[in-house]
């Protein structure tokens, strides 16, 4: 097996034993490219369902693209669509945008408290109905203990070293010093009550492969990805207040391809447009600690 | 900047992945992937090494490396290949690594995962989990310090992960003034523990990390030294994939069914650990021995392939109605059979601060099995210093290494570490924790069990004659099992009515469910309580007619050997005779039809009292 092969079948198996072994167990969709991958290998690992909600956190500053693929391709694959939102911090204008905080605290309102509530289901939620068409307040609003994510290892030093099942305690805590034992295909998949658990079935992928496996497998990502003939493109996906575009004449998946494997961005991480990076001190240790994916 | 939306294809017809031919030239889509695992004690220079190897090939963001060069500069400090590690990881603040973390780097032949293990003992379990991980290991010495006790622990869990290539890298040779006798005497000392282990490093490398000293480049101080360079060992590690040729090993992972959506296949999903499989091979679900052959190997798209293999996550469907539970293991009928026992010799490495000690329930989980165990003996524990093994000791204790035998409650499919190493490895959990893991060495067979399930109970002087004589009845057990528990009650309750109506003295009680199998230790508590209840009933002579749900041969099996002496007999609802059911009840329209030919067919078999 070349290693997409392998990367496949890691994930797809990682995928089926958090659907066999947790409880409500959801996956997070921010429409970019990871997460997209991840949805294409939930459609591989289950035969063309995706028997699991995909939750999306809309914090209103996502591009309109993004929002209009996300319903299409819901629609299309017959998604089970949950969004999320901090209505109340919209409405107080407590964002960077509106000038009220700081880009940290903007993420902590607008990302990972609406993640939370979102998750636990004490704030309102929206559910695509397949029927009218479009989104609809949620009549089900019972939590998730489990959630998987895309986040991959090679992003940043404290993704590095996360567990494919990783538990957060009631406070959403992570204990990075003191993770438990994961060995062959053996996860851990018995959990105290209360704990909250986040799969992570893309961890040993590289920003290179995951474009690779979208070359290969023809997966579908937004057009935010390639230069629209202003030279610049996104190759971070976030609220448009956020990131910066780079510098990049990429116009599709094997040119953004070429680029990364020899060309300007081989060296370059990926998520040096993302400002609130650079604001946490670069590593996004204490944003992730307190619950950010 | 506004973008236009593009028209972005269909995924549905995506096209399959061909395997490259045979010479022809590697694209970059086909390269492998490698799992590489860098051990070793505290100091011993590991995260220099790979810092270095990462430093020398070109794999660091571009101006890392001054900007931790200028931070050391900044704080007087003079610079060292480890602290770009650390940048890279977030933890200059420890100074040590906790846990594993992976570092990515590619040649032009392939790319690399380089799992950075902690070499401090507490950190164990981080360690494995980066071991666990791999297909080849680094395992690094300091030349001065020589082999430490830590470093033959490593050269033992690495052996026991079943980890092949291990290349031994004898580091700060530079301290040592590039000494090929004091070089020598270390990997003599080193080999001969490893070889006592039955493991054979792949090559002892003299490097200087710090210098780049055979890391990348050559040492030009050691001439003598003719052997591969660190890199070079790491290009010439080798995929194994011998698993291929393998019998087919294929734990059930899941048993799918979306009706939901229309989709009215049963797909039998699962990792294959060894082997290949086909459409219309033959095959069988062990331990409980259900047979059917392959139909279809499924896919998300386009053609169905025509076999899967080790490695692969697949999907198979069957050509008949097989109820299959997760856990099982799937095999081929035409190749070698696992071993099924209940009794398990094992190798084992105890990580949990509670040692493992007997009269405890575990729950076992190799393959997809998860199985409620107990420890029934310690045979030895392993002396790290002088690899000897230590007899007489009552339980393990964290980060000691043993030879155990485990008595499961129900039978378990694997094989022996030496005929097919996949499919013998294992954990323990406790509580919420993987505790331990382990290999399985060979099946052992079953201890004779008590007649009265091990109770200790003092009864009075009437004997089950005299309660016979009495009730006109003895004591016994009529169970009805069907995958639909509340069915199964329907009629127990009707049989039970009818026989109480003729004079017996009879109860009925259903267990519709024994609870998520997810959670084997609660199903099994369950099913003990009911084999005491039936054990206490049919003791007293009274004709317990009970109901069950989503319960197996071995689930039986418990049940009799809980109740002995008297008797239980089974009455399987789902025609299909998996159950080893005394009797098997044809399928009726209604309970009361059910319950009719039961209460004849029982009367038959000289069970229960005829009708007057």
């Amino acid at each position: 097996m070349n290693q997409l092969d392998t990367l496949e079948a890691k994930s797809v198996h990682i995928l089926r034993e958090a659907y066999r072994s947790l409880g409500n167990v959801c996956m997070l969709w921010s429409i970019g490219k990871d997460s997209t991958v991840l949805l294409h290998l939930a459609r591989k690992a289950f035969f063309g369902h995706v028997p699991i909600p995909l939750v999306h956190i809309d914090t209103a500053y996502k591009m309109p693209e993004m929002i209009e693929y996300r319903d299409r391709l819901a629609l299309e694959w017959h998604l089970n669509l949950v969004v999320g939102q901090n209505r109340k911090a919209l409405e107080e204008k407590a964002t960077f945008p509106d000038g009220n905080c700081d880009r940290i605290q903007c993420c902590r309102n607008l990302k990972t408290m609406a993640l939370k509530h979102t998750l636990d289901g004490e704030w309102p939620r929206l559910r695509m109905d397949h029927t009218l068409g479009r989104l609809v307040e949620d009549q089900d609003l019972s939590p998730y203990t489990g959630v998987i994510v895309g986040v991959r290892a090679d992003e940043e030093g404290s993704r590095s070293k996360e567990r494919y099942f990783s538990p957060r305690d009631v406070e959403n805590d992570w204990n990075v010093d003191d993770q438990p034992p994961e060995l062959w295909r053996y996860f851990k998949t018995d959990f105290e009550p209360g704990t909250h658990v986040r799969v992570h079935p893309l961890l040993d992928w590289t920003e290179l492969n995951v474009w690779e496996y979208i070359e290969r497998e023809s997966i579908p990502v937004t057009s935010l990805y390639f230069d629209d003939g202003t030279g610049t493109r996104c190759r971070s996906l976030g609220c448009y207040p956020c990131t910066t575009p780079v510098q990049s004449t990429a116009t599709n998946v094997a040119e953004i391809i070429e680029e990364l494997r020899t060309g300007k961005f081989s060296n370059i991480a990926e998520r040096s447009g993302r400002a609130q990076d650079k604001d946490d001190g670069g590593g996004l240790e204490s944003l992730r600690r307190g619950g950010y994916m | 900047m506004s973008l236009p939306t593009r028209d972005m294809g269909d995924a549905t017809k995506a096209p399959s992945c061909p395997a490259p031919a045979a010479g022809a030239e590697i694209s970059p889509f086909d390269l492998e992937r490698m799992d590489i695992v860098a051990v070793g004690h505290v100091d011993h220079g590991k995260s220099t090494v790979i810092g270095r190897l990462m430093a020398d090939t070109g794999s660091l963001p571009d101006g890392k490396l001054e900007q931790v060069k200028n931070m050391c500069k900044v704080n007087a400090r003079p610079f060292e290949y480890a602290f770009l590690l650390d940048a890279l990881k977030n933890e200059q603040a420890q100074g040590i690594t906790i846990d594993t973390a992976r570092c990515f780097f590619n040649t032009p032949q392939r790319h690399y995962i380089i799992h950075d293990a902690p070499g401090h003992v507490e950190f164990l379990k981080n360690m494995i989990t980066g071991a666990s991980r791999a297909q080849a290991a680094l395992l690094v010495i300091d030349a001065k310090e020589g082999v430490r006790e830590n470093s033959k622990r490593h050269g033992y869990i690495l052996s026991m992960l079943g980890i092949r290539q291990i290349s031994v890298l004898v580091n700060k040779m530079d301290l040592l003034d590039w000494d090929q006798v004091k070089f020598e005497a270390i990997v003599t000392e080193y080999a001969d523990f490893l070889g006592r282990l039955g493991v054979h490093p792949t090559s002892f490398i003299p490097i200087s990390a710090r210098d780049g000293d055979n890391i990348v480049s050559r040492a030009a101080a050691a001439p003598w030294y003719d052997g591969p360079t660190v890199l070079e060992q790491v290009e010439d590690f080798k995929q194994l994939d011998d698993d291929l040729d393998r019998p087919f090993r294929m734990p059930l992972q899941d048993v799918y069914k979306f009706t939901e959506a229309l989709d009215d296949r049963r797909i039998f999903v699962g990792t294959i650990e060894t082997g290949r499989i086909r459409p219309g091979d033959e095959v069988v679900f062990l331990p409980s021995r259900k047979h059917s052959t392959v139909k279809t190997i499924e896919a998300l798209s386009g053609p169905r392939p025509d076999e899967a293999y080790s490695g692969q996550a697949t999907g198979l469907t069957l050509e008949t109605q097989v109820y299959a539970k997760p856990g099982e293991l799937l095999v081929r009928a035409d190749e070698p059979e696992p071993l099924i026992a209940t009794r398990i010799r094992a190798n084992i490495f105890w990580m949990n601060t509670a040692p493992l000690v007997r009269g405890r329930r575990y729950v076992l989980r190799l393959g997809a099995a998860r199985v409620p165990v107990e420890l029934e003996s310690v045979l030895s524990v392993l002396d790290e210093q002088e690899l000897e093994s230590v007899t007489g000791a009552g339980q393990v204790e964290r980060h000691m290494v043993a030879e155990v035998i485990f008595r499961a409650v129900r039978p378990v499919a694997f094989d022996q570490a030496d005929t097919l190493e996949p499919t013998s490895r294992f954990v323990i959990v406790h509580g919420f924790d993987t505790a331990g893991c382990g290999i399985a060495l060979e099946g052992l067979p079953d201890a004779a069990e008590t007649g009265d399930g091990g109770r200790v109970f003092g009864r009075g002087e009437i004997s089950d004659e005299q309660r016979a004589a009495r009730y006109g009845h003895a004591g016994k057990a009529v169970v009805f099992v069907a995958e639909d528990g509340e069915a199964a009650h329907a009629v127990a309750a009707r049989v039970e009515h009818a026989v109480f109506e003729r004079g017996v003295h009879s109860y009925c009680l259903s267990a519709s469910d024994l609870g998520d199998d997810k959670d084997v230790l609660g199903r099994e508590a369950h099913l003990g309580r009911i084999g005491e209840i039936a054990w206490a009933m049919t003791d007293a002579g009274v004709v317990l007619i009970a109901a069950l749900g989503d319960v197996d041969r071995f689930d039986l099996d418990r049940l009799r050997t809980l109740a002995a002496p008297h008797q239980v007999f089974v009455i399987g609802m789902d025609a299909g005779g998996e159950l080893g059911a005394d009797l098997e009840l044809p399928p009726a329209a209604t309970a009361e039809d059910a319950a009719e030919e039961a209460l004849r067919a029982l009367a038959a078999a000289g069970v229960l009292p005829a009708a007057v």
